[in-house]
């Protein structure tokens, strides 16, 4: 009896959370290791038709939306230390400043495709079948999915976010129980990574 | 003997009653022990209908021409056939079942790191089992593509393919946070003193298995998704009109698909490895090198898509390279059945059922792997691909590997799973049947593919017709043994005799607790000293 009054929860293991967390980490690098295996190797099969169709996309919004993401990582790794000192108003705060960035991102997002709609430029738009070539078919198809998965990721960090933030103000997320923060904030620093590929494949090499 | 002193550990984990009562005492039950059963009873479900449509098929082919089914009935049949088997029962398998129940019992834990996230798998197994049957049950048309999806037929096809593939990602979701759930209780649960060297082997070909399933099934994921929104939308990535490859479809679907069936034989493997030397009675021959060949079948599984493909079209070099290391990723299997000889020679054998079953495993197991030696050799392959050759080769390695391990770790376990044994005079008839239906059910098969007979056809040359009726009577002959297995085991499950607390003499730690286990398992964690081991007999 006597080791249940020491550990008030045996079940709590920070490192295996962490752990826990890399090993999905691993896991969604190879759901997008995929995407880009797929995206070289058209590249490589179509490379001026990629060159083209890559000037049609807006790299101020692109770059933008990378700063966002840069500042957005930032904000939730100063979270977390904020939290470590039990500062709990400024991890709030920060918390709060990622995900009005994050929104921000996804609202960039939202325009830069209405553009795209604008033009007839959507997966299977007629505009996109019949009057482009092949090698555009597939970077605007490829540009939708991986853009669109990320956003879904987006989607997810925010979630995550938006649940840690919840529990710190109810406590239950605390110096001494830091795991859903350290994890959301991984978890956002592999979103925020893969952006770091995304826009320069899509948006730069021309 | 231990005596229960924690309140929670006075019941067996069977007799527990926790917050919720009856049926929901299961559904929302987090205890490792109730989510392997929950797996297992709806694999059994699952399985029955596999199992009922591959009776169908072998009715089919029982004479050339129509028998039972058109053309098209038959297309579906195998598909949701290959659906179910694969993602459904033998991806899952021993470690849903097995790795859930005994992982952290022989490791000396209470539970694994995550116990939700491990309910979760469950429920998104049951979903993603839901989505399947909803594409056969609901739309236009149940999908007939077969198990792997291959575009551009995977797309074009009218059927109702999207709920199906839908369910297989589902599916996989379930897989990868199993891995992940075992890799991370193997890391951090271990009891005290239990290095990664005394540690048994089947949580050890658990632990090279989650490896796999965590970096290969996300590759077969978006690919699925991809197949998906090409569907949707056409997004060409896969569709030659539209500038995509579909031999990149394969070569995507593969390089999951290939390590998957290590997923399906490696934790047998591991179950094998347990099996021989509690009924030799000995210390087990080779147990770094096991291990050893487990790390890296896991490792070089990855480099052998290629030989599903030889006839796709591939460069010559990338032929050669990928025949190369089929033969290589042979060699750590065949270290195994060499240590497993080893470890009986010389023991004092005990012939019970789930030896039988080990036994017969390694026979079928060899056939398997030396058929898909001749698959590996690019001469012959393009001889024999997607003939019935083919269809002989998988079904010697997974329903023979997987299928007689399971059942081999079904009659080891059973007492202490529930506190019970089985009629071990029906255990061996129905072994016996099993394994002669087997023979006979699969073995002509060899012969048709040499022979030149195709796969997936519900129709066939009259000359193939002798060897067909073979095969099918040797469907039911395998099929009367699983009832009398199956039978057996449920009954024995409420009236087989009290089962003694080591009824095998092993040395594993499950072997330490009562049986069934009570919900923690274990009053005090064991502390494994210098001298102790998982076979020291
Ligand atoms: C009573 C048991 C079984 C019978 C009678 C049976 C029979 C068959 C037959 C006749 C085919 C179709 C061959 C063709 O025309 O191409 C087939 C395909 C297949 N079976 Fe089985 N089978 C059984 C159990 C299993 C098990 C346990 C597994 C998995 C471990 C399995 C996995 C498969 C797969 C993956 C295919 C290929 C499906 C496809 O071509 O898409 N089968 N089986
Ligand atoms: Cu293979």
């Amino acid at each position: 009896m006597e080791h249940v009054a020491q550990h008030s929860d045996p079940h709590y293991d920070q490192e295996a959370s962490k752990m826990g967390m890399w090993l999905f980490i691993f896991t969604e690098l190879l759901l997008f290791g995929g995407l880009f295996i797929v995206y070289a190797i058209y590249r490589f099969m179509n490379p001026e038709a990629f060159q083209m169709a890559g000037k049609e996309l807006n790299i101020t919004i692109g770059a933008i939306n990378t700063i966002i993401l840069l500042v957005s990582s930032m904000t939730i790794a100063m979270s977390t230390s904020s939290l470590q000192k039990k500062n709990k108003g400024l991890t709030v705060l920060l918390l709060e400043i990622t995900i009005i960035l994050a929104v921000i991102f996804l609202i960039n997002k939202y325009f830069e495709w209405g553009v795209k709609f604008d033009h007839g430029i959507w997966p299977g738009s007629e505009h996109l079948l019949n009057d482009l070539g092949k090698g555009e078919i597939l970077f605007f198809g490829l540009y939708f999915v991986m853009t669109g998965l990320h956003a879904l990721h987006i989607v997810v960090g925010l979630v995550i976010i938006v649940v840690a933030l919840n529990k710190i103000q109810k406590g239950t997320v605390n110096a001494d129980r830091p795991s859903l923060l350290e994890n959301a904030g991984l978890y956002w620093h592999l979103v925020d990574l893969i952006w770091i590929f995304l826009f320069p494949l899509f948006y730069l090499i021309h | 003997m231990q005596t229960a002193t924690h309140p929670s550990n006075e019941v067996s984990y069977l007799d527990y009653k926790g917050k919720y009562k009856g049926i929901f005492g299961w559904i929302f039950s987090t205890d490792h022990k109730r989510i392997g059963l929950l797996y297992m009873y709806s694999m059994l479900v699952m399985f029955v209908v596999g199992v009922g449509l591959g009776l169908a098929m072998k009715l089919e082919l029982i004479a050339p021409g129509k028998t039972i089914m058109d053309p098209g009935t038959y297309n579906a049949v195998f598909t949701v056939h290959g659906v179910i088997m694969i993602f459904m029962i033998v991806i899952p398998g021993l470690p849903a079942v097995f790795g859930n129940f005994f992982l952290p019992i022989m490791i000396g834990a209470k539970d694994v790191s995550f116990p939700k996230l491990n309910l979760l798998s469950w429920y998104f197994y049951v979903a993603g089992a839901l989505l399947v049957i909803s594409s056969v049950l609901f739309g236009n048309g149940t999908p007939d593509t077969g198990w792997t999806f291959y575009a551009p037929y995977s797309f074009k096809s009218g059927t109702n393919l999207l709920p199906a593939i839908f369910g297989a990602f589902v599916l996989g979701f379930s897989s990868i946070l199993t891995g992940l759930n075992f890799i991370v209780t193997i890391h951090r649960m271990r009891a005290p003193g239990m290095t990664w060297f005394k540690m048994p082997l089947f949580p050890w070909s658990l632990y090279g298995t989650a490896w796999i399933q965590l970096l290969a099934t996300p590759v077969v994921g978006i690919t699925l998704v991809l197949v998906a929104l090409e569907r949707i939308f056409n997004i060409g990535v896969f569709d030659p009109a539209l500038g995509g490859d579909p031999i990149l479809y394969q070569h995507l679907f593969w390089i999951y698909s290939h390590p998957a069936v290590y997923v399906m034989i490696l934790p047998a493997m591991g179950a094998i490895s347990e099996i021989i030397p509690t009924f030799s009675q000995k210390h087990i021959f080779g147990y770094r090198a096991i291990i050893a060949s487990t790390l890296a079948i896991a490792f070089v599984g990855y480099f052998v898509w290629g030989h599903h493909m030889f006839t796709s079209g591939m460069s010559g070099t990338a032929q050669y390279t990928f025949s190369i290391l089929t033969f290589i990723v042979a060699i750590p299997s065949a270290i195994k059945v060499f240590n497993w000889i080893s470890t009986m020679h010389k023991g004092s054998i005990n012939p019970e059922a789930p030896f039988l079953w080990a036994v017969s495993f390694i026979f079928v197991f060899m056939i398997g792997g030396f058929s898909g030696l001749v698959l590996g050799a690019l001469a012959a392959n393009v001889h024999v691909h997607d003939t019935a050759f083919v269809v002989a080769h998988f079904h010697f390695i997974v329903f023979g590997g997987v299928g007689f391990a399971f059942f081999g770790a079904i009659h080891y376990w059973f007492p202490k799973m529930f506190g019970r044994m089985y009629d071990k005079v029906w255990a061996k008839v129905g072994w016996a049947f099993f394994t002669v239906g087997f023979l006979t059910l699969y073995s002509p098969m060899f012969y048709l593919g040499m022979m030149g007979m195709p796969r997936r056809y519900y129709d066939y040359l009259p000359e193939f017709h002798a060897a067909n009726i073979l095969s099918s009577l040797g469907s039911w002959v395998m099929t009367f043994g699983l009832l009398i297995v199956v039978i057996n085991l449920f009954r024995s499950a409420k009236n087989g005799p009290i089962a003694e607390m080591n009824p095998w003499n092993s040395k594993t730690l499950e072997w330490t607790v009562p049986s069934p286990p009570p919900l923690e398992n274990f009053d005090e964690i064991p502390v494994y000293g210098e001298k102790d081991g998982p076979y020291e007999y």
